[in-house]
């Protein structure tokens, strides 16, 4: 040990004059352009709306967080706030604090976000914002979303062949678009197998609370459901549905460890490479404003191995809906879609675009909420 | 409404009863004590990750309940330290405990994530556990929910029968009196406040161990919030307290329920706010009514004590 230190302290010393260069650069000081670049990474901010250990949706996001330090390494420096009201003021200071402290880029991983990072940004014009989720742009505000809805049409499909009562369970959280598409797109996929099928949504009004979302799955099954999915972001309704002996989804995280006889599968958000890409933009200053909405095909929703006590016919259907989506020829919102009093609100054959899915306020038939 | 049906609810709202009702009953005594910890929260949320953690390392459950009691008790005596040997404020002491307790768990918490673990075993007595509806109700819980009971009838017990209690109320009601006749309050209250870890402790550790046996990250969610709303709603007499919980539990439950079965026209966010809206019912009616006065309040709570030298 001591050795060690005689060691270093003769290191420092025979290599002073490189020891100043690069201290010269920590402190931002104009000693030369090459150490003052490989002493100041770029910094990018992100803030989770939960912890990053719930094994759901914040967890996929800091998945995508350690890509981007796996694949930049002393280039980039990341850092996180976790577990940030997405309805109170607590968004806007920390928006605002990673702004103020040199983050270049700074990603908001909530719906609720929105208006903090929008008046931030207002008040930083040269940091980048993204706004996961969002449905408002800026000159430095972009927003990406993964089409998760396109995962729900293959688990509706796998559900509607799965289910003897024709009764789903929805464990959901606040009834925004997201929320709401999904709802669509599940029961729409289901009902092209079983027709007559419906789904009964319960909301816990929270996006995290396994206790609740536990008993709203008991709730569910107790009415006769038995396929629940959640919109939640803990593995508390999957166990809970497995200790019943009901077929569940999991979200966000492959959730097959807390039910490994009845987890059929889950819809998982990758992140990472999205997360890379626009940070390698703001590095070669090419970032723009964007609005991104990808899916199956660009690899930003993937599905979670199917469980292999699924009938064979079940993972063939769920794999031919995701090839069709993935090949284009398949859209879940096509016509003809009726509304929950059975009016009809697209015509056959037609599709919804993006923006009114985007902005999605209205239940297709079946949907009970 | 079966019989099956009605029996799954019941069993749901007590499940959803129980932790608050250990958290809430462990408080109930500190206050009665003269103390207020708002660290109810903290204290649970550390008991729900050590039981979690010794049960997943150890494979045995049992071990695991021990170490959620250890760890809320271990939490109280930080909490004791500092308010009672300290004299510090209780409130901000309480809330920074809380605070605390989050923060600590996460990281015990942090390579649990994500591992199942079987949950507490459930009484099962062969015929008598498959009667219809009393079957589950009566003899099918873990042992847990049947020592939440046998805990409140021995906390109304206790402080109402027993010498100890009776010096425990004296502590709490006039620390001064107490002390002049020659109490050790410091002593009592420290009791009282390791008691009171050790209740939400066991709260905790029944949320990762039997409710939903796994870990996340703030899986207490606020019940610890709960607890300390429940004991003010009992106005402090523990069996009024089991009565509050399992109202608070069976109004959470019914909301999920009326939901699922289509809705009765009221909006599930007024539902969720019930609970709330009772206690400050219940507080208004006892402070205005005929029982003015009889609000039951601790006299010293929260007032640090300073013996006179």
């Amino acid at each position: 040990m001591f050795k060690d230190l005689s060691r270093r302290r003769f290191l420092a010393g025979s290599t002073a004059a490189a020891g100043a260069l690069s201290l010269g650069g920590a402190l931002g000081g104009p000693l030369g352009a090459g150490s003052a670049l490989a002493a100041d990474p770029l910094k990018v901010g992100f803030v989770y709306v939960g912890p990053i250990g719930d094994f759901g949706w914040t967890h996929g996001h800091d998945l995508g967080r350690k890509a981007i330090e796996e694949h930049f390494g002393d280039a980039v420096k990341t850092s996180y706030v976790e577990s940030v009201p997405d309805d109170g003021p607590d968004a806007e200071r920390v928006i605002r604090q990673f702004a103020s402290s040199g983050h270049n880029l700074i990603f908001t991983t909530s719906f609720g976000y929105m208006d903090p990072t929008i008046k931030v940004a207002r008040q930083f014009p040269d940091v980048k914002f993204e706004h996961a989720t969002g449905i408002q742009t800026a000159d430095n505000v972009s927003i990406y979303s993964a089409r998760f809805y396109e995962g729900r049409a293959v688990i509706g499909t796998m559900a509607g062949h799965l289910t003897k009562t024709g009764k789903f369970g929805y464990i959901a959280s606040f009834p925004i678009p997201e929320v709401v598409r999904g709802i669509n797109a599940f029961i729409l996929a289901a009902r092209k197998v079983r027709p007559d099928a419906e789904i009964k949504v319960v909301w816990v009004n929270s996006w995290y609370d396994p206790g609740k979302e536990a008993d709203a799955t008991k709730a569910l099954i107790d009415q006769g459901c038995d396929v629940i999915t959640q919109h939640t972001d803990s593995p508390a309704p999957v166990q809970t549905a497995a200790s019943r002996g009901v077929w569940c989804f999991g979200q966000a995280s492959d959730m097959t460890n807390f039910a490994p006889d009845w987890h059929a599968t889950s819809i998982l958000d990758v992140w990472g490479p999205y997360y890379i890409q626009r940070t390698q933009a703001v590095i070669d200053g090419t970032w723009s404003t964007a609005a991104t909405w990808d899916g199956f095909k660009q690899g930003m929703v993937e599905m979670a191995p199917y469980n292999p006590k699924l009938p064979a016919e079940v993972v063939e259907a769920a794999e031919s809906v995701r090839k069709a989506i993935i090949a284009g020829d398949l859209h879940p919102f096509t016509g003809p879609i009726s509304d929950q009093k059975g009016m009809e609100m697209v015509p056959a054959g037609q599709t919804i675009p993006d923006q009114d899915l985007l902005g999605m306020d209205w239940y297709v038939e079946g949907v009970s909420a | 409404m079966s019989p099956d049906i009605m029996a799954s609810v019941l069993l749901t709202v007590i499940s959803a009863a129980t932790p608050l009702l250990f958290a809430a009953l462990g408080e109930l005594v500190v206050e009665k004590s003269g103390v207020l910890n708002l660290g109810v929260e903290g204290m649970m949320i550390l008991g729900a990750v050590c039981a979690f953690a010794v049960t997943v390392t150890t494979g045995y459950s049992g071990l695991g309940l021990l170490a959620g009691v250890a760890a809320g008790m271990a939490m109280a005596f930080i909490f004791g330290v500092l308010t009672l040997t300290l004299a510090a404020n209780q409130v901000a002491t309480g809330l920074a405990l809380t605070i605390f307790g989050l923060g600590l768990s996460s990281l015990i918490g942090a390579g649990f994530v994500g591992i199942p673990v079987a949950p507490l075993p459930k009484l099962a007595i062969p015929g008598v556990s498959d009667l219809p509806l009393v079957g589950p109700l009566l003899f099918g819980h873990d042992v847990l929910v049947y020592l939440s009971i046998v805990a409140v009838a021995a906390v109304a017990w206790f402080l109402k029968a027993s010498r100890p209690g009776m010096i425990l109320r004296a502590v709490g009601e006039s620390d001064v009196s107490a002390h002049s006749i020659g109490y050790d309050v410091i002593a009592v209250r420290y009791r009282a406040v390791l008691f009171g870890g050790a209740m939400a402790g066991l709260g905790g550790a029944f949320l990762s161990l039997s409710y939903t046996p796994l870990w996340t990250e703030g899986m207490t969610a606020g019940r610890g919030w709960i607890a300390l709303a429940l004991v003010v709603f009992a106005s402090w007499r523990p069996w009024r307290l089991l009565a509050g919980a399992y109202l608070f539990g069976g109004v959470t439950i019914a909301q999920l329920y009326t939901q699922g079965a289509g809705g009765i026209g009221i909006p599930s966010q007024v539902m969720s706010m019930l609970p709330y809206l009772a206690t400050i019912l219940v507080l208004t009616i006892i402070a205005a009514g005929p029982w003015k006065g009889r609000l039951n309040a601790p006299a010293c709570l929260g007032k640090p004590f300073r013996p006179s030298t």
